[in-house]
């Protein structure tokens, strides 16, 4: 199957702004290695919200559209989140004898994650309002 | 950051991201949608080429393009919840934590082996 080439464009502008948004934050708010790191857990948490929303939006709510979800699900929110670097703060945390800290990051990012996203989806379904 | 880092942060993201869907839907045709192996080769593969750079001690706006753009924007934390949250929808809330369960073990394990790899660079 050969991709579509204006779909691939839609990825690249997305993932652009994504990489770069995050990149800057990074910069600014680099926690130090083995040590609670605020600034993915802030962007992973607040992106898998923002990929529940538009995906929920795009898939049930709005006209179909090709490029939407390119440019803002795959795009922007999969570039501004990251796996990755989780992974080697992970690593660091353990490096730094901090087990506990480690478990707890990865249960709160995981949990976090979750949550966020099934916010985002009843949020979307039930027009704004929240449902329990 | 200055303009030209920034720059080439965005434009290999961009490419990360591409390489991303392209990956994702290479392994999805192939291993099929019951459970979403695409994004978790995706993930462990990133994991493991972050390792990589960070055993290499690549450092300053090298780092930052490579980390922050490529491997930033190639692996993904958002889908990684999301199709998570949605084999739980589909009643397969068992696979969903399967899914988190694996992509963490197996991801910190491949960050360390990157390491060791990069540290022999």
């Amino acid at each position: 199957m050969r991709p579509d080439p204006r779909e691939l464009a839609a990825i690249f502008v997305g993932g652009f702004a994504g990489a770069v948004v995050r990149a800057e934050l990074a910069d600014r708010f680099a926690a130090d290695p083995g040590s609670w790191p605020w600034e993915t857990f802030a962007v992973n948490i607040a992106g898998a919200f923002l990929l529940g929303w538009f995906v929920t939006r795009l898939q049930e709510r709005l006209p179909l559209s090709a490029y939407r979800r390119p440019l803002l699900g795959t795009g922007f929110c999969g570039a501004l989140t990251t796996f990755s670097t989780m992974q080697v703060e992970l690593l660091f945390m353990l490096d730094a004898g901090r087990t506990g800290l480690a478990l707890t990051y990865a249960a709160a990012s995981v949990v976090a994650g979750f949550v966020a996203v099934l916010l985002a989806t009843n949020l979307v379904r039930t027009g704004g309002r929240l449902r329990a | 950051m200055s303009l030209p880092v920034l720059l080439a942060v965005g434009v290999v993201g961009g490419l990360g991201a591409i390489a991303r869907f392209l990956l994702d839907g290479a392994v999805a045709r192939r291993a099929g949608r019951a459970f979403p192996y695409g994004t978790l080769a995706v993930n462990l593969l990133g994991a493991f080429v972050l390792g990589i750079l960070v055993g290499a001690a690549l450092d300053g706006d090298a780092y930052r393009v490579a980390a922050f753009g490529f491997i930033g924007a190639f692996t993904t934390f958002s889908t990684w919840a999301l199709e998570s949250h949605r084999l739980g929808e589909d009643g397969r809330l068992g696979l969903g934590a399967a899914n988190f369960a694996v992509s963490l073990v197996l991801g910190v394990a491949l960050a360390w082996a990157g390491r060791e790899l990069g540290l022999l660079l």
